[in-house]
Formats: C-alpha cells, sequence, structure tokens
C-alpha cells in the first residue's frame, strides 16, 4: 500500500503505525504520530492499523524550552 | 505617571489592530504549560497582545541561571516562576486574568487547561512534551521543538502539522546534545509560539 509519511510517498507492507514507524527507524519514546491529522496516543500505536492513502505525521521531539 | 484604565488600554489596541481583533484577544484565554525561556516569553507577547486570561503552569522557581534567557528580572530569582511571571505580566497588562498554578503537569491535573483553546506547550523534556501532545488531542496545541544551542535564528519555523497540533523549532537541536540556548534564539521560537497563537485568535489560521 501507498502511503504519505511527513509529505513523502512511502510504500509499506501493510500493518499498525507502531509498525510503520519502527520500520522507518524512528525512536519510539520520542515520537509523537498524527494519523489523518489526529495525534495517536502511545497506548493506541501497536492496535491502530495503517490503510491506504493515510497520511501520516511523526514528530521526533528534542529538549529544551 | 498617565493614568490608564482598562477602557483606554483596549482602546488603543483596537485603534493598531481594529475592534474585532481587540474583543477577540481580549476573550482569548490560552494555556502556557511550563515558564522557562519558552513559556516565560511567550507569556508576556501574548499578554502584550491584549490577551484576556492566560492560565499559567510550573512546578519551578526562578534560578539566577534562568534570567540570562527567560523573562525574569533578577529580583524574581527565588520566587515561584508562577508568581514572578504574574509580576511581570501585571506590568505590561494589568487586565490580563492570570490563573497560576505551581504544579508539574501530568495527565491526572490535565484539566487546569480545560477552559484553554489554546495551549503553548514550553517543557524542558522530549517525553513531556510528547504527553502534552497526547493528553491534549481536543486543543489547539502549539508546541516547541529544537530552539538549542547557537544555530541560525531562521532555522526555527512555524509548521503545521495536523489539525490540532503546530510545532515551532528547528527539530533537531536538542538541550542535551547542542547545549543551553541564546535567549535571542528561545525567544525567537517563543514569539513564533505566540505569534502562532494570536493568528488562531485573530482567525488567520484554519
Amino acid at each position: 500500500m501507498k502511503v504519505t509519511v511527513n509529505g513523502r510517498d512511502t510504500v509499506f507492507e501493510g500493518g499498525t503505525v507502531a509498525s510503520l514507524v519502527l520500520s522507518l527507524g524512528f525512536d519510539m519514546t520520542r515520537i509523537a504520530v498524527e494519523l489523518n491529522g489526529d495525534v495517536v496516543r502511545r497506548a493506541d500505536l501497536d492496535s491502530t492499523e495503517i490503510k491506504d492513502g493515510d497520511k501520516v505525521e511523526v514528530v521526533h521531539f528534542v529538549g529544551g524550552g | 505617571m498617565m493614568l490608564i484604565t482598562r477602557e483606554s488600554y483596549y482602546a488603543a489596541l483596537s485603534e493598531r489592530l481594529g475592534h474585532d481583533a481587540s474583543k477577540k484577544l481580549s476573550e482569548a484565554c490560552i494555556g502556557i504549560a511550563g515558564l522557562g525561556g519558552l513559556g516565560s516569553n511567550a507569556a508576556l507577547q501574548l499578554a502584550r497582545s491584549g490577551v484576556g486570561k492566560l492560565v499559567i503552569a510550573d512546578f519551578d522557581s526562578v534560578d539566577p541561571a534562568n534570567v540570562h534567557r527567560q523573562c525574569y528580572p533578577l529580583e524574581s530569582v527565588g520566587m515561584m516562576k508562577t508568581d514572578a511571571l504574574e509580576r511581570e505580566i501585571e506590568r505590561v497588562n494589568p487586565w490580563c486574568v492570570v490563573e497560576k498554578h505551581n504544579i508539574r503537569v501530568t495527565p491526572e491535573n490535565i484539566s487546569v487547561f480545560d477552559h484553554c483553546t489554546i495551549v503553548i506547550e514550553a517543557f524542558d523534556k522530549a517525553e513531556e512534551k510528547i504527553m502534552l501532545a497526547e493528553n491534549l488531542r481536543d486543543k489547539m496545541l502549539i508546541m516547541g521543538n529544537g530552539m538549542a544551542g547557537t544555530g541560525p535564528a531562521d532555522d526555527i519555523v512555524t509548521k503545521r502539522v495536523g489539525k490540532n497540533l503546530i510545532v515551532c523549532g528547528d527539530g533537531t537541536s536538542d538541550v542535551d546534545k547542542d547545549g543551553s540556548f541564546l535567549s535571542s534564539r528561545v525567544a525567537v521560537c517563543a514569539a513564533k509560539q505566540a505569534n502562532a497563537a494570536l493568528r488562531i485568535i485573530l482567525g488567520l489560521e484554519s
């Protein structure tokens, strides 16, 4: 299936939000994920399935404020 | 000193921004989560702009090193940041209602922001930033992400990430790796967060 991750077309074999962001090499402890505009709760990353055409934004957070 | 009333303060603001904008600002309620370099500077700019109510939260007190990059004067060292920020706000907009919470914000007490339509995220730790994003999904959340070190100010950008999420910062400079902030750099990020909030209040962001 095709999904858009951070504005880029990406081919994904299918699976959950967690499997998608892990396959892209993100550090799971420091990210927030938006699926089609809404933040996915950490507890739901493993159970939320990605669908063809989904838009995903992964924000990697760093310290400082 | 010239006597300035709430009416004359808002009349002067209306002259510059228009009555409609001034009214929207006076009716706005914005949350500030964390009162360090980002939160203290953003809050003061929002108060200056005529925002009617700010809900401010931080568990910490003002340390001498904070004065290098946060909005506090030396005379506030030792005060709770909530009290110190309230004093600074009173000096620029005494009609801004300040609701203070001396707390470390957690999922259990996050309801302090229930009456805010917009919340400025200004925490220090990445994990706390994520906690806020996960627990304030029904608010417009304006986050700071990457303003440490001494990089160019123009690397700090405002990005609309989702329906309710705006992120300001360079996205990479980490206080643990790139060192502490320049006052100017953290203020750029805080100003971008405040600007995004003001644009939302004025109906200029969808």
